[in-house]
């Protein structure tokens, strides 16, 4: 009998990947809103100053001490400047019309002069990124010492928050659509029923299920992670093993509820609006795309039972952390009670006609 | 061996409805002996598929008592399921899966079986042993359903109206299938609303209305109870009175008279004496013939006579007899 499972598991990989739209869905969108996310939150660097010089005696200098300065010392971290030259008409009239951020006029006394709008954020650090360049080149020094750290590090950025959550939502659509509405869609087409009807051991259909549901996992996480650590350069701190630990239960933990919500549900409308149900509240709530900190403190021990938080939390944990098993111990826990009470309850509600 | 395939005492069984309960199936005793393909006909909504379901062991009975094969449900349920073969009523097959595949996961279930060319052949699907279901024609996928449940090379093969909704000549494709399945002593049992179906492939038929058997036996059996075996239609010119059927009653060799719609029905034994008298009445009361055919009884009349309705009323649009009525009574009148 062991020949049926064999033959049951096969058939639905070959039923998944048969089927390019499913593969899009579970492949190809959690990349793109990886890609799209990751981009949008990217972490640029410190955008070109623009400065204008009006054109008379002493610009040429100026232009060159504001360059040769600019490239000597490296300013890190400072905006770089960069130089046009005008006639003090034409510049001041770009100042006016936008084109111009700050416009500096050599003043026969040897000074400068600033023209700019404060109220235009820009012209501000404009202004004083070109002031502090003049002011060192003419001779002052700083008094007080000051060194510069740079918090721009992989592992702290948005980007390494989101994917591990990406992770944690791929988790949860695959065994809610992949076990759930699959189940639904089986039983609406009689095959439940049709299977029903012949010897095959009953719980061969479901293991086989869940199964290939592990199967498919590896190329779930295995996508989003390559994607964080060759498109992003998304360090991986934790211990391989136990990250497929925590995915592994947590991927259990929604196959059960995949089973349970599909377990007496008719209709595709039916399983739908259970889905959304379940789902709705954990893509908000379970810190996916943002911290759950931000919700209020008397939410917490809901959004702390939800199987998605305790997922998206450990992974990260592991993942960007670097944390060990003493540490998400209890996430492991929690997601392995869902697991188990959700397989109970779908075993003894399913229905295969 | 000489046991019953299938034996079921005063089965009942009660479903949970909006407006009460509703009663399915109504206390139905039924035979099937081994070797025979039995026909169960009725309506939709007689009981059919839930009396099926129930020896199918797919659904449990109110109460009652169900032995197939000599088991019961409740004591050897895989015992049964590696010898009966089932299709239901509608089933969707993956669409992405291919024939062949089908085969041979359905025949991984049981422990013994036909080999996956074999059940193919049976079916006539050969050709299509590498197609994806979802290319194949309505016909073809309820060929598909029955390979499904012949992989098991079961003793008992149920049969759920396989060719409900299948153009004319998938439908006698299919049948041919069917027939060609007989012997080796398999017992088959199909349900059908179509009469000329059981009338072909059936050895004994059960007649199920409102839940209860209303009447068994061959089909010839059956259509000899109604006395004769060839019914006259005929209408007369609308110029003169309606005459009641009972007029044509008293002519010699017919057997019983009814109304119709637009003319008479009389069942005679043998036409070719009853048929001149007729005219001979006819012309006596200076009468017109409209319209005079002659047919076979079938099933169908046979299931007239015993509730007065047809049984497929309940098809939209597919009701035959009505639809050669009107058809008849236009051309009439143009």
């Amino acid at each position: 009998m062991t020949q049926s499972l064999k033959h049951l598991y096969f058939a639905r990989l070959r039923e998944f990947y048969r089927q390019p739209a499913r593969v899009f869905w579970v492949y190809g969108f959690p990349i793109i809103l990886a890609l799209v996310l990751g981009l949008a939150f990217k972490n640029k660097p410190p955008e070109k100053v623009l400065v204008t010089i009006a054109d008379g005696p002493g610009s040429t200098a100026l232009a060159t001490t504001l360059q040769s300065e600019d490239a000597q010392k490296g300013r890190p971290g400072r905006p770089p400047v960069e130089i046009e030259t005008k006639p003090l008409t034409e510049a001041l009239k770009r100042l006016r019309t936008g084109k111009a951020t700050l416009v500096i006029e050599p003043l026969t006394s040897g000074g400068v002069s600033y023209h700019y709008d404060p109220t235009r954020p820009e012209a501000g650090i404009a202004r004083a990124a070109a002031d502090d360049i003049l002011q060192r080149a003419a001779g002052r020094t700083d008094s007080l010492r000051s060194t510069e750290v740079e918090v721009t590090e992989p592992g702290s950025r948005y980007i390494d928050f989101l994917i591990p959550g990406l992770i944690g939502l791929n988790i949860m659509g695959g065994g809610l659509w992949g076990i759930g509405f699959f189940l639904v869609n089986m039983r609406i087409g009689k095959l439940l029923k049709r299977f029903a009807a012949t010897p095959m051991p009953r719980h061969n259909y479901l293991l086989a299920l869940v199964g290939s549901r592990l199967t498919f996992l590896v190329p779930d996480v295995a996508v989003l992670l390559l994607l964080g650590v060759l498109a992003f350069k998304m360090p991986i701190s934790g211990n391989p093993f136990l990250i497929a630990l925590v995915v592994l239960v947590g991927a259990l933990a929604f196959v059960g509820i995949g089973m349970l919500v599909a377990s007496r549900a008719q209709s595709t409308e039916t399983v739908s609006g259970l889905m959304n149900l379940v789902m709705m509240p954990m893509w908000l709530l379970s810190g996916v795309f943002f911290s759950t900190d931000r919700y209020p403190k008397e939410m917490q021990p809901l959004i702390q039972a939800l199987p998605l938080t305790q997922l998206t939390s450990a992974l990260r944990a592991v993942i960007i952390e670097g944390a060990g098993i003493a540490t998400v111990w209890p996430s492991i826990l929690i997601l392995a009670a869902w697991a188990l009470v959700t397989f109970f309850l779908a075993l003894r509600f399913f229905r295969w006609t | 061996m000489n046991e019953l395939a299938i034996q079921v005492r005063g089965l009942v069984k009660t479903f949970p409805g909006r407006e009460g309960p509703v009663h399915a199936v109504q206390g139905l005793d039924l035979d099937v002996h081994r070797g025979e393909c039995f026909g169960l006909l009725g309506p939709n909504g007689a009981g059919k598929t839930t009396t099926v379901e129930i020896i199918e062991g797919l659904s449990a009975p109110t109460s009652g008592d169900v032995e197939v094969l000599g088991r019961r449900w409740n004591d050897h349920p895989t015992e049964i399921r590696q010898r009966i073969g089932v299709t239901l009523q509608e089933t969707r097959f993956p669409e992405k899966a291919t024939v062949n595949e089908m085969v041979r996961l359905f025949r991984s279930f049981y422990d013994q079986g036909l080999e996956d060319g074999e059940v193919l052949k049976r079916v006539a699907l050969e050709g299509k042993a590498n197609a994806f279901i979802e290319t194949l024609s309505g016909g073809q996928q309820r060929r598909l359903a029955v390979a499904l449940a012949l992989v098991g090379d079961p003793e008992l093969l149920f049969l759920d109206e396989p060719t409900t909704g299948l153009d004319p000549q998938s439908r006698l494709q299919l049948q041919d299938v069917i027939r060609e399945l007989q012997g080796r002593g398999r017992t088959t049992v199909l349900t059908t609303h179509y009469m000329d179906e059981a009338e072909r492939l059936c050895d004994r038929v059960a007649v199920i209305d409102q839940g209860k058997v209303i009447a068994l036996g061959s089909p010839s059996e059956l259509i000899s109870r109604l006395g004769g075996e060839h019914i006259i239609e005929f209408a007369l010119d609308r110029t003169g009175e309606r005459l009641p059927a009972s007029t044509f009653q008293s002519i010699d060799g017919v057997l019983t008279a009814h109304d119709r719609q637009d003319g008479y029905e009389l069942t005679v034994a043998e036409p070719h004496h009853a048929l001149p008298r007729l005219l001979a009445q006819i012309e006596t009361m200076s009468r017109q013939l409209e319209r005079l055919t002659t047919r076979h009884v079938s099933l169908e009349d046979v299931f007239v006579s015993l509730t007065g309705r047809h049984l497929r009323d309940n098809d939209e649009g597919e009701a035959k007899t009505p639809t050669r009525g009107r058809r008849k009574r236009g051309r009439a009148r143009s």
